[in-house]
Formats: C-alpha cells, structure tokens, sequence
C-alpha cells in the first residue's frame, strides 16, 4: 500500500481517533488558540441552545418533525467553523445546528420542518445545498461542486456531512471514489452516532472503522473524538487545508452520540441501554470544553454570561416568530417546478385557484 | 444544410454547443478518446481537451449526481448513459434530485444539465439493452424528456436541451443513429417543447416519437394504397406534452393511433389517449388505439420484430378504427 505524507492523521491507514481534550476536560494535545476555543464554545452553547428550542417547538405542534443533534453539537458546529464563507456546505436533515452556526437565520433553517414545501434559505447566498433526506445523496454533489471549481480555478472546499448508516449508501461509496480519482477538494465528516436510527454500527458495516473505507478509495481516513470540539475543529480545519492545496479528498470519522431519539417521531428506548446514555452523558462536548476553558482562566463570567445572553435571545426570537402561522400560498406550489411553466400546469394552478376561490366564497 | 446522419448530427450539436459556450461539459462512461460507444462523443476529448470531454468512473448515480454539483457551480454538464437500462442506477439521482432541486430551492437553483439516453430497441441488442424508458422520466415532475425523430431535431433538439435553463432527459433512438436526412444547423426549427405534423392526412392521426416517426411515414405512405390519407405527428417532447397540436389533428380527422416501442401496459400512449379523450371526445369517430412493445421484458434479437410496432400491425390498427359506422 502506498502512503502519502499528510499531517494531523490524514493517512490512508486511520489511526486511534485525535483527542485533543479529554471528557474532564483536561488537555491532552496540542489545541487550537484560544479565540478559536472561545469561538466553539459560544457555536456549541448556541447550537444547543437551539436545538432545544426546536424540540420545544415539535411539542407545541409548531414543528411537523425535528432530528435533534444533541450531544453532536461539536460535529456540527467545528467544522463549520473551520470553513471559509466561499466554501460549500452539503448537509443532511440532522444539520441545523451546523446550518445556524454556519449564520442561517433559524426560521429559514427549519421552513422545511415547519411544514412548507421548500429548503427555507437561499443555498446560493448562503453556499449551502438544501439539507438531504436521502441518505448520501448529496455526497456526489459535493464532489462534483468541488470538482467544477478546481476546473474554474476557484479557491473553494466542500464539506459532506454524512451519517454512519449512509456510509451503506451506493452514492456514498461512488463519491469517495469520484472523489479520489478527480483529486477533487471535499471534505467528508461522518458523524458516527453508532445507530441508523435503530440499526446498530455492528449490523452496518465490518470494516474496522469507518475511516477505514477510505482505504479502498485511496482516500486518506482520520477519526477523530466527535465530542472535542478542540479535535474536530482541528481535524477538519486540517483537511479543509489539504483540500484547499489540492491533495484531494479525506475521509473523516467523528465518534460522537445522539443523546435523543432519531426524531421526535422515534422511541429509542426501544433499541438503546440507559447504560449506553449515560457513559455518553461523562462526554459531553459543550461540558468538555467549558471545563477546560474555565480551568485555562479564557472562559470569564463576563464571557459567559454574554454567550448565554446571546443563546436565549435566539431563542426568544426563533419561538416569537414560529409561533406566528407561516404564510403559504397553495399557488406558489407551481411556480418552480421548471423555469418556465408548462400549459398543463398553468391549467391545474387555473383549477386550483378556482378551488381555492370556491372555499372563500363558502366560507363568507 | 447538410446531409448527415443523426449520430453526426448529435455530435455535431455537442462541438458547436462546446464551441459557443466554455460551460458546456460532456462525460460519462467512455465518452473521452472512444468518443462514445455510438460515437455520438468522437473527437471531442481531442478537439476540447479532457477537461470538457472526459472520462468517468463506471457508475452512473456519480456520473448523474456529480452533474448536479457542476451545474450548482455555474456548468451545463451534459452527461450520457451509455445504455437505456443502464441508467437505472441513476434513477434516484434523477428522480430526487435533477427533477426537484429547482423547487427545493425555490427556484434558486437551476440545473441546466442533459441527460443523453440511447433507448429503445430494433438493433439486435442483448438483455438490459434495448429498454424504452421514457415513461419513467416523463411522470416524473421537473424533468424536461424529449425525444428526436430525424437528425435534424437530432442537432437543433440537443441544442435547445443544452440551452435550456431546465434539466433535460434527452432520449435518443439508437436505430435511428445511422438514418440519413437534412440538417440545416442555422435553422431555429420549433421550440423544444413542441410537436409538429411530420406529414399532413385527414383521415386519421398517427401519434409517434423518437424510434416510431419513421415507421409512422411508412405506414402513412402504404395507407395510402388502402386509401386513407394519414396525418402524422411527431411528439418530439414528451413532457411537457403538446396537447394543443395533437388535440387539432384530432379534432380534424377523428380518429388516432397512438404507436410507440415501450410495452404498452402504464406506457406513455396511455397518457396521450387519456388526454385525447378528454379534450376530443366528441370529434372522435372511433376509440383511440394504441401499438405498442408487448407487455413482456425486451426480446432477444431473433424475437424483438415480434415485440416491435411494424406498419403492418400501425395498418391493422388503422383498419380497426370504425370506418364502417360513418359515411366517409
């Protein structure tokens, strides 16, 4: 097997996962400066902060479905942090806390959730792809968007989140090897949450990891602590750099664990041990790193208070306005089906709008 | 104008699309120095350089989904399967994505890619081969699917599927490919989304596309013999559907065959009867019938003229149309 020089574990063979704080908090390697620390501390304590808005929201019928990320808030929110604003971002259902910390106004975030028929945010304006249901169908997209800007010359990563069940997914293994063979610059971060809803890693896959596969593609594999946003960060801002000088892609394992249920439509007790939380519950991202902040002395009151401050004014606001009934307009469904309307589907938005004009007078 | 065949007609469409517009990108299984396993691709790797015309790994929902992020970024990717059924592994990439990332995004996005899909039957292909598939693609919402019946529209439909702001399934009739006709590349020819009468009649209305056209014009010229005087038209898109002109050819003559290769059980004849009995119920002299593949999967070679439409089997669906219950 041949292997390339690359820093930080970027290797074809993946080591032990990077660790660069431990669950106590304590250091364990080398971190990343303190203003980037300070930085993941205020995305994570906002990210959960809503995070439990939204589930909230799904209690109070405001929120058709909502997958929560809490305890994966460090894999959504450092690598986000790790991008540049020119860099692209392919997300999947579970993104919405890497989506608001990426600076997406919420609301937008979760038009889809709430129950209208499109992705809520401009993905041009924000370079972010609509958030994909279909598991690991975005991952070729990435490739191909990262491809189409080294062929522009343009300076411009992808980033894939992808699950651990995904990782199943035909269109996954084609993007890896898309991906290798045009050298193309994506980052993939798996976040391995150890279940496809209630399908254990053990059923998913044999390989010794999942950055493992890597190998197969001539991708170079890294693991990493998903619960160190320390580690993640760094990892990821790693390979962000390899892409952006163009070695190619890399494939990232993030070890982490969803502290709820698939959504709030699922029931995990059905399938997970209390044991199983609990040992999870001793790794907690954002606990971890306030530790270790507070510990260092970078962490103040002040700071905090301010974050905290900042936490529940999203969200206040995010709760204000999803308590006001959306406005959707039934004939809007026909408006971008293509660029140009097709005369069958001007005759059904007519028939519609009759429909609809029938009801008002009814209801007079 | 020049005479060509519709394979150098699509070629020649590809090259002067690359040449007036650098976005324009073509890949896909063995389209770079082959040029295409009908070579519709040749000589574009060399002409263009493997950055406009390449190679790609062999897996089609990557060649498909790959060319939805090229097309995010400012491309117009045109990509091709190299078989009808080989595509199947790109369906989901298709249906989820190429189809709806338009509304997804509430017309933010736009993909303005091509789908090149040889189809259909009548060249002595094995299994997996010679599917006609164009009903999958045409009930899906989002997709434009077209289809050339002469090399002409071969050159100005690719064009047009290219320019166009919408992704475009682009169906091509593989026994079709070394047919000969006009192709006058300056002319604008009928928008994509239109059908047009290949030949005028006032008897019945053939209702044909892609592969089935010709066959259509032979049989409109043998029905003469029997003295009927045949209208032909020939669909070119699929959808969106020109009901307009074939609801006018009806309306005129009364009566239809709808013919096409696709096996005819849920096939897209049976979208066009539907249509037709709505819209000309009471101009209609007759059912509306159809000839079509059978419902069995595609025959090997030394069976397919048994599956296929013939213009025996168009005349005997024309003969069956009631003449006798009117005085003409």
């Amino acid at each position: 097997m041949t292997t390339r020089p690359a820093p930080l574990g970027l290797d074809l063979l993946p080591g032990d996962p990077v660790q660069l704080l431990s669950p106590a908090g304590e250091a364990v390697g080398e971190l990343p400066a303190p203003e980037v620390l300070l930085d993941l501390h205020r995305r994570l304590v906002v990210g959960r902060r809503f995070d439990r808005q939204a589930q909230a929201l799904v209690k109070q019928g405001r929120l058709a479905v909502y997958p929560s990320s809490s305890g994966q808030e460090a894999c959504q929110v450092a690598p986000v942090a790790a991008l540049q604003p020119t860099d692209w971002v392919f997300p999947t259902y579970r993104e919405s806390v890497a989506l608001v910390s990426r600076g997406i106004d919420p609301v937008e975030v979760l038009t889809l959730l709430r129950g209208d028929w499109h992705c809520g945010y401009n993905p041009r304006e924000w370079r972010t792809a609509p958030q994909c249901t279909p598991l690991g169908t975005q991952a070729p997209h990435a490739v191909g968007l990262a491809h189409a800007a080294r062929l522009k010359g343009d300076d411009v990563v992808a980033l894939c989140f992808l699950g651990d069940g995904s990782t199943s997914e035909g269109d996954v293994h084609e993007a890896l090897n898309f991906a290798a063979v045009y050298q193309a610059p994506v980052v993939f971060l798996v976040q391995n949450n150890g279940w496809a809803i209630s399908v254990p890693l053990s059923k998913q896959t044999k390989a010794p990891s999942i950055a493992h596969k890597g190998i197969g593609y001539g991708v170079p594999g890294v693991r990493v602590d998903g619960n160190d946003a320390a580690a993640v960060w760094s990892v990821t801002q790693t390979a962000i750099g390899w892409a952006r000088a163009g070695n190619g892609p890399t494939l990232i394992e993030a070890h982490t664990y969803r502290m709820d249920a698939h959504t709030n439509a699922d029931d995990a007790t059905r399938y997970r041990t209390e044991e199983e939380l609990t040992g999870w519950r001793d790794k907690d991202p954002v606990e971890r790193l306030e530790r270790y902040l507070r510990t260092a002395g970078l962490l103040t009151d002040e700071i905090s208070s301010g974050v905290a401050e900042e936490a529940e004014a999203l969200a206040t606001d995010l709760r204000t306005r999803m308590n006001e009934d959306p406005k959707v307009d039934p004939l809007e469904l026909f408006e971008h089906v293509y660029t140009r309307p097709t005369a069958s589907l001007r005759a059904q938005r007519e028939a519609l709008s009759a429909e609809l004009a029938a009801h008002e007078e009814d209801a007079r | 104008m020049a005479t060509m065949t519709m394979a150098q007609a699509l070629n020649t469409a590809l090259r002067d699309a690359m040449t007036e517009d650098p976005t324009v990108l073509v890949f896909g299984e063995d389209v770079g120095p082959l040029g295409g396993v009908f070579r519709i691709t040749d000589g574009l790797t060399r002409d263009f350089g493997e950055e406009r015309c390449f190679d790609t790994p062999l897996a089609e929902a990557g060649i498909v989904g790959t060319a939805v992020g090229m097309a995010m970024y400012g491309y117009k990717p045109v990509v091709e399967m190299q078989f009808d059924a080989f595509a199947y592994p790109a369906f989901e990439q298709i249906t989820s994505h190429v189809a709806k990332l338009h509304n997804r995004t509430r017309g933010a996005l736009s993909l303005p890619m091509v789908i090149r899909v040889p189809y259909g039957g009548g060249i002595g292909g094995v299994e997996h081969h010679c599917d006609s598939s164009e009903a999958y693609y045409a009930h899906t919402p989002g997709l434009r699917v077209v289809t050339p019946g002469t090399p002409e529209d071969g050159y100005r439909m690719l064009r047009d599927a290219i320019a166009d702001p919408d992704p475009v399934v682009f169906l091509e009739p593989k026994r079709r490919y070394w047919s000969k006709g006009e192709v006058d590349t300056a002319a604008p020819g009928p928008a994509l989304d239109s059908a047009v009468v290949r030949r005028q009649g006032s008897s019945a209305t053939l209702i044909a596309y892609g592969p089935m056209v010709a066959l259509a014009m032979e049989a409109a010229a043998a029905a003469e013999d029997e003295g009927w005087d045949l209208e032909v038209i020939d669909l070119r898109s699929l959808a969106p559907f020109d009901e307009q002109t074939v609801a006018d050819s009806v309306r005129k003559t009364g009566r239809a065959v709808v013919v096409h290769e696709a096996s005819t059980f849920g096939g897209y004849g049976a979208e066009v009867v539907a249509r037709i009995t709505e819209q000309c119920f009471h101009h209609l002299e007759a059912p509306v019938l159809r000839v079509g593949g059978l419902d069995i999967p595609y025959p090997p070679p030394k069976l397919e003229e048994h599956h296929l439409p013939s213009v025996d089997r168009i005349l005997d669906a024309v003969d069956r149309l009631q003449w006798e219950a009117t005085s003409g």
